[in-house]
């Protein structure tokens, strides 16, 4: 690939948030005017680098699940057998969607206590929504001669699933999976109000002390991973739907 | 052989088929003419069961449609439809490969029979194997459709206005490589059209349907000759009717003793491009010829009897 400027930017970028991860006392200078009375300018509770791979862990669990589970209910839901059950998986997986994450939070700790825990089933159900949404546009909106095609070659229903339905509808399954990162990148940083090991504890110690540095930090390292994920994603997509002739607009 | 017996088929108070029956001899092109909404494609459909009938049955070879499961029927039966139905994500060699795959050929007999299909219709292997189907044209993408339908060595092959999305020219090729992959292969092909041209030009057999009936079954000469109803000679086209009839035949048949002047005219051609040739040339005569010798001539006079409605 020729490295054109916005891969040149995006990986200077990266490499700009590698250094602070490892080294982040270089960027003194940059957060020095941020702080007051001599406070201290580098989030020194623990390594930015430990929290954001917990953060980063804590996305891709809940993730993974919510991919999982959404995308098996979209499978079941646009199979015969499961098409009567359409409407009551779509508004479960609203529920969640409007279910403010903090509120989760709330009634999750009493039940099973303070830790990664209720933030991982806040992100979970959070994450349902924008997956299980498109891949039901994906696997509903498929062109209807190459369905046929494959039911007139003699593929079973498993292998029409398998070889033709879900490999035509993974980009818009993509594009859903990436929103659904996304949110959960931002949404992670409150599981630090119950005591998760998250990019939000830098946001919340710079709050206590009223320390703008911090806040900055921790809110920079999540804006910048959002970005660069988001972006990554985006390139997956686009790569798939191009293999496949379709225009980008359709997959996006 | 493709017996249908007594096939309908109700889509709640609709009857789409009614009551169909015939027999389609092995090795034979049969072609489905009708309208839309005829009936025509649910009763191809029928055949490999994609709609299963309301009543009746339908035997190939002998052996009842509904003996094995429909996903197994369908791997034995060459399946091809009008827009093509490639897999966008497959490579046109994957395409093709794809029923060989689901019976689980060895690897060396399906890239073998992969290339043979590819060449047979005139696309380099080594250049349109890897291709994607979206990079080729029209014309290339229905021909890459009628090979995976072959690939499997099917003895029926049903086709769904195979040649509808094509411009003219490209068409009447498709036509031609269609009935000369027929001979090499032997392979018992339903073909539906809404197009007589079309069906006149293909079918050793029409079957021609009007609202789920079928109106008339035979061959094109008798279609031709003693349309069934006014609806067959609608489709027939009263005005194009003598020149169709002068179309199934060569003008070998046609040779009269006897020399002309002008350029020959091959033995192969039809009659129908016979007499256009002479008309246009202003000739009342053309020689004929046949490897290379003048075997006779052929003449206005004489294809205009050809032409005349057979008593």
């Amino acid at each position: 690939m020729k490295l054109s400027l916005p891969v040149f930017l995006r990986l200077f970028v990266l490499a700009l948030l590698i250094c602070f991860l490892v080294r982040p006392d270089w960027f003194e200078p940059v957060f020095k005017p941020l702080t007051q009375n001599n406070a201290p300018v580098i989030y020194n509770h623990g390594s930015l680098l430990t929290l954001t791979l917990q953060h980063l862990r804590i996305v891709f669990i809940a993730t993974s699940a919510a991919a999982a589970v959404a995308l098996a209910l979209a499978i079941l839901v646009t199979r015969p057998i499961g098409a009567e059950f359409l409407p009551l998986s779509r508004s479960l997986v609203n529920i969640g969607q409007t279910f403010p994450p903090v509120a989760v939070l709330a009634l999750a700790v009493p039940a099973i206590g303070f830790g990664e825990k209720p933030t991982l089933i806040a992100l979970f159900l959070y994450g349902l929504l924008p997956i299980f949404e498109n891949a039901l546009t994906g696997l509903t909106n498929l062109p209807v001669a190459v369905v046929e095609a494959a039911r007139g070659v003699g593929m079973n229903e498993r292998q029409r699933l398998v070889k033709v339905e879900l490999p035509l509808a993974l980009p818009v399954i993509l594009a859903g999976i990436r929103l659904s990162v996304v949110i959960s990148l931002a949404t992670a940083t409150i599981g630090s109000t119950v005591a998760a090991k998250t990019l939000g504890e830098v946001i919340i110690a710079g709050l206590i002390s009223n320390n703008l540095a911090f806040v900055l930090q921790g809110g920079l390292i999540v804006g910048i991973l959002a970005v660069l994920i988001y972006d990554g994603l985006s390139a997956v997509e686009r790569m798939l739907a191009r293999r496949m002739g379709l225009s980008v607009a359709r997959a996006a | 052989m493709i017996e249908i017996e007594n096939i309908t088929k109700r889509y709640g108070d609709a009857e789409v088929v009614s009551d169909v029956s015939f027999v389609v001899e092995p090795r034979t092109v049969t072609v489905i003419v009708g309208t839309s909404g005829s009936g025509k494609t649910t009763l191809l459909r029928m055949i490999n069961r994609l709609v299963e009938p309301t009543s009746g049955t339908i035997k190939l070879d002998g052996r009842d449609n509904r003996a094995m499961p429909a996903y197994e029927l369908r791997r034995h039966i060459g399946y091809a439809i009008q827009g093509h139905g490639l897999f966008p994500h497959r490579t046109v060699a994957q395409n093709i490969a794809t029923v060989p795959v689901l019976l689980g050929w060895e690897k060396s007999r399906i890239d073998a029979r992969v290339e043979e299909l590819l060449s047979l219709f005139q696309l380099d292997p080594a250049i349109f194997g890897p291709r994607y189907p979206h990079e080729l044209s029209g014309g290339q993408q229905q021909r890459v459709g009628v090979a995976r339908a072959l690939a499997a060595e099917p003895n029926v092959l049903l086709m769904d206005e195979p040649f509808g999305a094509l411009d003219p020219v490209i068409r009447a090729k498709a036509q031609d490589d269609l009935l000369a992959i027929q001979k090499r292969f032997g392979t018992t092909i339903i073909l539906v059209t809404h197009d007589m041209e079309e069906a006149i030009h293909l079918g050793n057999r029409i079957a021609v349907m009007d609202e789920g009936r079928l109106i008339q079954y035979a061959t094109p000469a008798e279609i031709l000759a003693k349309p069934a109803t006014a609806f067959v000679e609608t489709l027939i086209g009263a005005g194009d009717r003598p020149f169709r009839f002068l179309s199934l035949n060569e003008v070998g048949e046609a040779v009269e003793p006897g020399t002309a002047e002008g350029e020959a005219l091959p033995v192969t051609v039809t009659q129908r491009d016979a007499l256009a040739e002479l008309l246009w040339s202003g000739r009342t005569a053309l020689p004929v010829e046949a490897d290379g010798k003048r075997i006779g001539r052929v003449t206005v006079e004489g294809l205009i009897k050809r032409a005349a409605r057979p008593a």
